[in-house]
This record gives C-alpha cells, structure tokens and sequence, in this order.
C-alpha cells in the first residue's frame, strides 16, 4: 500500500516503511542505542532526501528514547544531575548544529558533509568496537573472566577544576568535560540525524567514569530531549519534518524495540558490543562506497524556492 | 460566448473572404477533469482533453491536415542544479547554476515529432517542444537562456525527464477523426500542486493557425494537504506537535508492553 509523504514530496510503501521501523527498533531495543544512524542512511537509501531523513529522524528517536528512558527511570538507572548537566550544553549544541546544518543546505555541502562525518565517525567506532569485542570474545575462549574496564587510576580529566558530585552515580568529577560532551552529542545529533547513544555512553564511561549502573539511561535522557529539541528547531527553521514518514517509523519502532530488548537480554554483552562494532563499520563502509564510487549522474537537482 | 465570437468571426471572414478564401478554424478544447487531488494513496494520473477543430463560419473550407502541439506548464519554481567532480578521491559538488522560474512541471504532447511538425525557426518562436522551451539560467549577474546544448540545460532537462516531471511525447495527441483529439496529459505520482496551465496550438503546413488555453489544478487534499501548509507557515506549531506526538508513542509504548 502506498502512502504519499507531504514533506518529503514522494509516495513510499506503508509496509516497507513499518518493516525498516521494525527492523531498526529491534536493533536498538537489543543494544540499547536510539538507532538513528542506522535509519537515516536507510532512508536515504530509500529516496528520501537526506535533509529530510536527518530531520525526521530526530523524532523517531525521541520517541523510541522515552520508551526507554521511562523504563529506566522506574529502575532508578538515571542520574538526573549529570542529565542535566550534559544537556545544559547538549540544547547549545543542538542549536549550533541545526544552525549548521541550515547553512550547509545552501551552499550545496550538506549531502556530502552527511556522508564524510558517517564515513569517519562509523568506520572508527566501528573499528574501536570490533577490536573491543574481538578481544572479549577471545578472553572468553581462554577461559578467562571478563575484565570491568573501570580501572580506579584518575586520569588527566579528573584534574580539570570546577568539580562536582555527582550522587547516584558515585562520581566527582569536572563539569568542564561534562559540558564539553554534551555540546558535541548535541551538535552531532542535530547535523547527522543520530541520538549519539553509540557515541555518548562510550564517553560517558571513558572519561567520566561514569558506572554501567546509570550510564545507558542517563544517556537515554539526555538523547531524548536533545532529539525533542531538534525536532522542534528542525521544523521551526528548516520545514522539513515529514510528521508522516516520523510517525510510521516510531510506531515499528517502539514495537521492535520489545522485541529487541527480550532478545538482547539473553546475549552476552561483549558479543552484543561485537555485533553492533560489525553493524556500525558496515554502515560507514557503505557511505564510504558512496563518496568513492562516480555517481550515476554527476548532477542533480535542489528546489531553491517555490515559486 | 459561442454566439458572440461567431458572429465577430464571421464579420472577419466576410471582411477577409472579399479578397482572399476564408480559411480560418478554431480550436475547442475541453479538459476530463479541471481539478487532480493528491491524496495519501495518489500513484499519478492521467488527464484526458478532448479538442476539435471548428471552420470560423459555416462556409469555410477546411483545410486538413493538422498538427497539435500541447503544451502543460506547472507552477514555476526555481532549482538548483549541481554537478559533481571527484576532489581528492571523493564526489563533490563543485559547480552549480540556478533556473529560475522554470515550470516545474512541463509536459509536451504532439501526435508527431515536434521536429516534423514546424521548422527551427517555428519551433524556437514558439517554444515548441522540451529544446526550445526558454528555461531562465543565472549566470553571475546575468539572467539568460543559454544555447539548447549547454550541459547544464541538457543535465537539467534529463534529471527532470528522470523524475518525470518534464517529458516529449510525440504520440501523446491521437487524431479521431481528421478534426477531433484526444491528447493524454500524464500526472506522475510526485507531480507539484498549484495551477497548470495548458496551452494547445494546432499546426498546418507548417504553420500555427490557432491556438487555445486552459487550466487545471493540482491540490494535495485532506490530511496530506493539512500537514504540508502547517509544516511550512507554522513550524514552530508543527514541531512542538510532531515532539509531543513523539512522546505520546514513546510513553504508549510502555503502556502496552509492560515489561517492568
């Protein structure tokens, strides 16, 4: 059944667009990640423009994010004062990037940064994950038990000033890199389309410290009202929130996210990390053929105004 | 109306007929449909016009013979088209130019190649056909067309050929009868809302002996319609609505799958 999509200007199929929904939502449901940078570049793939992808997108990960950010509330997995705090930045961040994100639509490079910063950030926190997960998986045949890597050594983050608790999870450490990852979370997120879960809990828990106990929700709240806001800032500025396409995509994927979840838990956490280092690199290795490969057409098309 | 133009033209043909034969037709055109709604579940169309061509008066002769251009503009927009070089190993757009005002939409159906029908010369007074239509460039500070073969022009016209939004149809206009047509109008399933105008000039020997327009409209209708205009002049609105609709789905979900 096909269903016309007001902003993206093109007729899709219902079904095809549910299924990506699903798909995805499973996929995130099972590594507790938002899934964004994996539904943008297959929307793009579809036909959709990627400014209208990257805009819509940021919906569909709100909503999947407060499905889990109200589960984890429940479980008190949040650290409410370091969400805060992340977001303080990470709302300057998002304003930054749609800002940017804006300015690269008219001078004709939005397409092309898109694809480089997929390209750069996929392939090495890909890479970073695989060679993680190898070793796990390697450990784990030796017979060896898996090591916490959360040695107790302070390193140079730690001696930055302007220090704060943080209680629920057992931290004191500088607001400055606080701060400093909540801006780029958000300025990634507003141009790429991505909640920057795969991004922030790694660096939430390498320079921060911050303990696995809280560290996935805590990021899941602060994915949540950064995408909140740029979905907001995305249709006040640039008109480009396709609401239909949005609100396909969220109901497969809150569906998926169930059932991605169940299966999730059953698995071992350093083959999960393996699994989705392999699905990361895969996507980055995809838009890398992009760039690389000539195009079938070496020009194209953008509407500029509408009269 | 009818009454009117018949009685003009006939006092135009008794003028002319003193010296010369009368030989003068008129075209009446009339169009399936006037108004195309887009809906959730539009694939595209296809608008049918009817036309026939009428002797001024009773007496004149007809002479037979013709041929029907017609010309179907959409709303003018203005696009930009880029092209792509490779720059250290990678595709990027290097060069641009603007078109401005150029339809949309712009479908050209003949019942024979244009090329056929009149000579150069005809064909670029007239604009006849997707070669000779003028399609407004910005070239630094200049606004100009530029010569049918410019990559660019040609680029262009491909990429909407591609999105079928801009096509030649040379056997679009079928002749019933040596006076009456039928020329099909197809409407792709992306095709751009907003007023069309059709444009119908009928050919003999070369030569264009009258002509005739008409109008249609394209509406996104309904919900599609509804979502479009608040996308564009209430974006503030429409995203706080998408954002909370969001949340709604987010929070439903916890609802329906308690899983805690």
């Amino acid at each position: 059944m096909q269903i016309y999509l007001p902003i993206a200007d093109l007729p899709v199929n219902i079904f095809l667009v549910l299924a990506m929904g699903l798909t995805i939502g499973f996929i995130s449901g099972m590594f507790g990640i938002g899934g964004g940078f994996l539904m943008t570049p297959l929307l793009i793939f579809i036909g959709i423009s990627p400014a209208v992808a990257v805009a819509s997108v940021t919906s569909h990960i709100a909503a999947s994010t407060f499905t889990g950010a109200i589960s984890y509330w429940r479980r008190r997995a949040i650290d409410l004062a370091l969400a805060l705090m992340l977001l303080a930045a990470g709302i300057l961040g998002t304003a930054a990037g749609v800002w940017l994100f804006t300015v690269l639509r008219a001078i004709d490079q939005l397409d092309l940064v898109i694809g480089l910063s997929y390209v750069t950030l996929l392939t090495l926190v890909g890479a970073l994950m695989i060679n993680e997960g190898v070793q796990a998986e390697l450990r784990a045949r030796r017979g060896q038990p898996a090591t916490l890597r959360r040695p107790g050594s302070h390193n140079w983050v730690h001696g930055l000033p302007l220090k704060m608790r943080f209680k629920r999870s057992k931290i004191y450490v500088s607001l400055i890199p606080v701060w400093g990852i909540g801006f780029v979370i958000g300025f990634i997120g507003a141009v790429l389309g991505i909640g920057g879960g795969f991004l922030l809990v790694p660096m939430l828990i390498y320079f921060l410290r911050v303990p696995t106990a809280t560290v996935i929700g805590t990021s899941m709240v602060m994915t949540l009202v950064t995408m909140t806001a740029a979905t907001v800032m995305h249709a006040a500025t640039n008109h480009l929130v396709d609401a239909v396409l949005a609100l396909i995509l969220m109901v497969g994927g809150v569906i998926g996210a169930q059932f991605g979840a169940h299966t999730g838990q059953r698995m071992r956490a350093e083959r999960l990390r393996l699994l989705l280092g392999l699905l990361v690199f895969a996507v980055g290795m995809r838009f890398a053929y992009d760039l690389v490969v000539m195009p079938d057409d070496l020009y194209s098309i953008r509407l500029v105004r509408d009269r | 109306m009818r009454q009117p133009g018949a009685t003009l033209a006939l006092t135009i043909a008794m003028i002319a007929g003193a010296t010369a034969s009368a030989r003068a037709e008129r075209l009446v055109v009339s169009l399936s449909n006037h108004r195309v709604a887009v809906t959730s579940n539009f694939v595209g169309t296809e608008i049918v016009l009817f036309g026939t061509v009428e002797p001024d008066s009773p007496r004149t002769a007809l002479r037979g013979g013709y041929d029907i251009v017609t010309t179907v503009s959409g709303p003018t927009v203005t696009l930009r088209t880029r092209r792509k070089e490779r720059v250290l190993g990678i595709w990027v757009n290097v060069d641009s130019r603007e078109f401005i005002r150029v339809p949309s939409y712009l479908g050209v159906l003949s019942n024979r190649p244009i090329q056929q029908i009149a000579d150069v010369t005809t064909a670029r007074n007239l604009q006849l056909g997707l070669n000779h239509i003028i399609l407004t460039q910005r070239i630094g500070t200049d606004f100009a067309d530029t010569v049918t073969d410019d990559p660019f022009r040609l680029n262009f016209i491909n990429l909407q050929k591609e999105a079928e939004q801009y096509r030649d149809v040379s056997n679009g206009v079928t002749f019933l009868t040596p006076t009456v047509f039928r020329v099909s109008i197809p409407l792709p399933a992306n095709v751009p809302t907003g007023t069309y105008t059709v444009d119908v000039k009928l050919f003999s020997g070369g030569q264009m002996i009258a002509r005739t327009n008409t109008a249609l409209e394209v509406i996104k209708s309904g919900f599609e319609q509804y979502v479009f205009e608040a996308s564009q002049n209430h974006g503030l609105i429409y995203g706080l609505v998408t954002a909370t609709m969001a949340l709604m789905i987010g929070w439903f979900a916890t609802v329906v799958f308690k899983r805690d």
